[in-house]
């Protein structure tokens, strides 16, 4: 006999998902391992010579870079010096405020700081995380992709996703070759939807420089570092050669941030038997000595593993700390599938959306999954009032607000008329009024006619071919008559000359102003300090558009 | 970290014990000996080819020996058979060989290439993961990348044999459909992750990829 009620629990979502126990001595275990190094720095002259047990000349060329570029010997010693247990007590309290911390938080070794997460729950490292986040206020990053590569509809998505309140939005390709039209649909919707969105667009690494420094893009987040030499050496890498990259987005006025994660040096099995979230530290480290603002953690693409062995949702959280104790712009993950579990997708991203992150999602899908082209979110756009009415539950701000259906088709329509007339003035293929309808009433490709694909590959090349740029874009929207598009298009180009928003944690306001760490910085010290929800992004937050009103019943 | 390689390898081997026994109903680690259907019978220092008309298949360190089905219970029988029936529809003639230096599926696939008279090769994984890759294109380039091994099925590996050999004829055959599971992640990634760094123990750097003799029973 089988029991009935084993067979119902079989069926459960959360049992169609894999499970693995743990295994140190490979590396297959998220915190805490016994295989994990001992804090430790000595400093000789103003050099590292020693770090977490190991001399110099025993350094891998992560522990050359870190000791060198990563860590303020100003307070080192002073730093190592407090017990773990103290630090983790320090950090998670309220009455330690974060500049006074911040210059401990920046001044230890990668083993320290996970010695010290070790000895935290999640409650107490939400409480550091609300604590330590770089910026007063969180926002939220979007993907905005589809299976075709149907440039009116990620314009139209675009413009959606910026009315709805992403202040970050993020494309990517099926096929490489269509990257230009992505990245200009994206750039040029999230402007009619609200000015001053940021956009990027994720490819391999030398095209996405190139689209950046073309003015097709104002970000890039796609630079991934590892947490071991084998596996950074896999990828043709250095700490040294991601340092290059990263000055070449900072020179040309481009905001950036490095993208790393739990699981990933176990995943392409070189893990040197010490726990994900050591390697993850030595990630963020190497993050910090290339000079970078910021940086995409939360395991990433690998969450299925970590998700899949004891306390992974709580190493995860751990990590989106360790980045805001490093004083880095943390855009925090909670993008990936790693479950079939409603609740578990929940649970996991509470620990985000809860203490708050400069990015909660990098990126919620703004589509439907079966067009999220980085394999699928956490969120996607079915789940958009579900954010919303779980904000107004727990009076927490996720970034979003309530729309009216009115208001969501306009946007979607003005974008999709603007990318008709920009493709015209452009030279590039026809958008019919058939795409422009579509794509207005739109949920996914499935409801967007196919384009002519070689026509659009070819025209998609020959915008690299005829050096199209930003400023190309900005002419070509003022001759159509949309001298407003033009105009945010302008100020974003802008924004790569006076390079203000390169500041750590920055975005742009609907007026251009850069909101960042430096002009708005976190001052959390408990109740009613720090980011406080005002009283007019509450009404926003509350008034969801099935709520009943008392006065319409007489 | 200092520990002594001895305790270290009883350490493993009693968990994998321990995992064999526990998770044998998920994955698909049939212990060594299980082997159906074909058995490697002998080997030597594998050639560069010189016939025009071939396909070296590559296996990563473990297939077919310490790993003997792909990460969703596929044998490893049925990944060869219809990979080589693939290639026989096409005419063409096939060899293999395993790689021992790497488990990186991109760089097995390489090397398999480089070996190839024709420049054709096929790179496989125990788990199942593929790439048809040609010799002059970069290691981590290739000419068709199977990244999802839990939707690799005996009709996709016959596909891939097939355009495999066309490619080795000279033609630019369409792609193998390429299929995506937003699913496989929360299923399947930690067994990936699994599956791969045993694999990995079983890499030499040091040993040359050696030309197999395969029987198939």
């Amino acid at each position: 006999m089988k029991s009935k009620r084993f067979e119902v629990l079989a069926q459960r979502p959360v049992n169609q998902d894999g499970y693995v126990q743990e295994w140190p001595e490979v590396g297959l275990i998220t915190m805490n391992s016994p295989f994990d190094p001992k804090p430790s720095i000595k400093i000789e002259n103003g050099r590292v010579t020693e770090l977490d047990g190991k001399k110099r000349a025993d350094f891998d060329m992560l522990d050359t870079f870190i000791a060198d570029h990563a860590i303020n010997l100003d307070y080192a010693e002073e730093a190592m010096a407090i017990d773990s247990l103290e630090f983790a007590r320090m950090l998670c309290d309220i009455n330690v405020p974060r500049d006074e911390i911040v210059k401990y938080t920046t001044a230890m070794t990668p083993a320290k700081v996970t010695d010290i997460l070790n000895k935290m729950n999640v409650l107490e490292m939400m409480m550091a995380l609300t604590k330590m986040r770089p910026r007063l206020f969180p926002s939220n990053q979007a993907h905005v992709t589809n299976v075709k590569d149907q440039p009116v509809q990620i314009a139209a998505d675009a413009a959606e996703a910026a009315l709805r309140g992403f202040d970050e939005l993020e494309t990517t390709v099926g096929i490489v070759r269509y990257a230009p039209f992505n990245a200009m649909a994206l750039m040029v919707g999230a402007q009619v939807g609200r000015p001053g969105i940021l956009t990027q667009c994720a490819v391999e690494e030398a095209t996405e420089l190139l689209l950046g420094m073309r003015g097709f893009t104002a970000y890039a987040e796609t630079v991934s570092v590892y947490g071991t030499e084998p596996v950074f050496i896999d990828g043709d890498d250095t700490p040294w050669s991601k340092s290059f990259l990263a000055s070449c987005y900072a020179s040309r006025g481009l905001k950036m941030r490095f993208t790393s994660g739990t699981g990933s040096e176990v995943q392409m099995g070189y893990a040197e038997g010490k726990s994900m979230l050591y390697l993850e530290a030595r990630c963020q480290y190497v993050t910090k000595g290339a000079g970078v603002q910021g940086t995409q953690n939360g395991s990433v693409s690998c969450v299925g593993v970590p998700a899949a062995f004891p306390s992974g949702i709580r190493a995860i959280l751990a990590e989106n700390v360790i980045g805001a104790m490093l004083d880095m712009e943390v855009a925090s993950s909670n993008d990936q599938t790693f479950t079939h579990s409603d609740l578990r997708r929940v649970a996991r991203s509470l620990m985000q959306f809860v203490p708050g992150t400069d990015f909660l999602c990098s990126g919620y899908s703004a589509v439907p999954n079966y067009d999220n082209m980085f394999a699928g979110s956490n969120w996607d756009a079915e789940d958009y009032d579900d954010w919303n009415v779980i904000q107004r539950d727990l009076k927490i701000d996720g970034g979003l607000k309530p729309v009216s259906e009115e208001e969501v088709v306009a946007a979607r329509n003005r974008a999709a008329r603007v990318m008709q007339a920009l493709f015209k003035e452009l030279g590039l293929p026809e958008i019919t009024d058939e795409e422009v309808e579509a794509a207005t009433y739109a949920h996914g490709s499935k409801d967007m006619p196919d384009r002519t694909v070689v026509e659009d590959l070819k025209a998609a090349q020959g915008l690299l071919e005829r050096k199209i740029t930003g400023i190309d874009m900005v002419k070509a929207l003022y001759r159509a008559g949309f001298e407003d598009v033009a105009d945010s298009l302008f100020k974003i180009t802008l924004q790569h000359v006076t390079g203000d928003y390169l500041h750590t944690s920055a975005i742009l306001d609907k007026d251009f102003n850069v909101l960042s760490a430096v002009n708005c910085p976190n001052a959390y010290t408990g109740p009613m300090t720090g980011y406080v929800i005002s009283d007019a992004r509450w009404e926003e937050i509350k008034n969801i558009p099935k709520a009943v009103d008392p006065d319409s019943i007489k | 970290m200092n520990i002594d390689e001895k305790a270290l390898r009883s350490i493993i081997e009693a968990v994998l014990q321990e995992y064999d026994a526990s998770a044998a109903t998920a994955v698909s680690a049939a212990p060594r000996g299980e082997v159906k259907g074909f058995e490697i019978a002998g080997q030597a220092e594998a050639k560069k080819g010189t016939r025009p008309d071939e396909v070296v298949i590559g296996l990563a360190p473990a297939f077919g020996d310490s790993q003997t089905k792909t990460i969703i219970g596929l044998p490893h029988y049925n990944v060869l058979k219809e990979v080589i029936a693939g290639i026989e529809e096409e005419g063409v003639s096939f060899r293999f060989i395993r790689v021992y230096h790497t488990s990186d599926v991109a760089f097995v696939a390489h090397a398999a290439a480089k070996l190839s008279g024709s420049g054709i090769g096929v790179g496989i994984q125990s788990k199942g993961t593929t790439v048809i890759h040609q010799k002059d294109l970069a290691p981590l380039s290739n000419l068709e990348l199977f990244p999802q091994s839990p939707l690799l099925d005996d009709e996709t590996f016959r596909a891939i044999g097939k355009n495999a050999a066309k490619y080795a004829k000279g033609e630019s055959p369409s792609p193998v459909p390429v299929r995506n599971d937003q699913m496989a992640r929360p299923k399947y990634q930690a067994f990936a992750a699994l599956l791969h760094i045993k694999e990995t123990e079983h890499c030499d750097p040091n040993r040359k990829p050696e030309e197999l003799k395969v029987i198939f029973k």
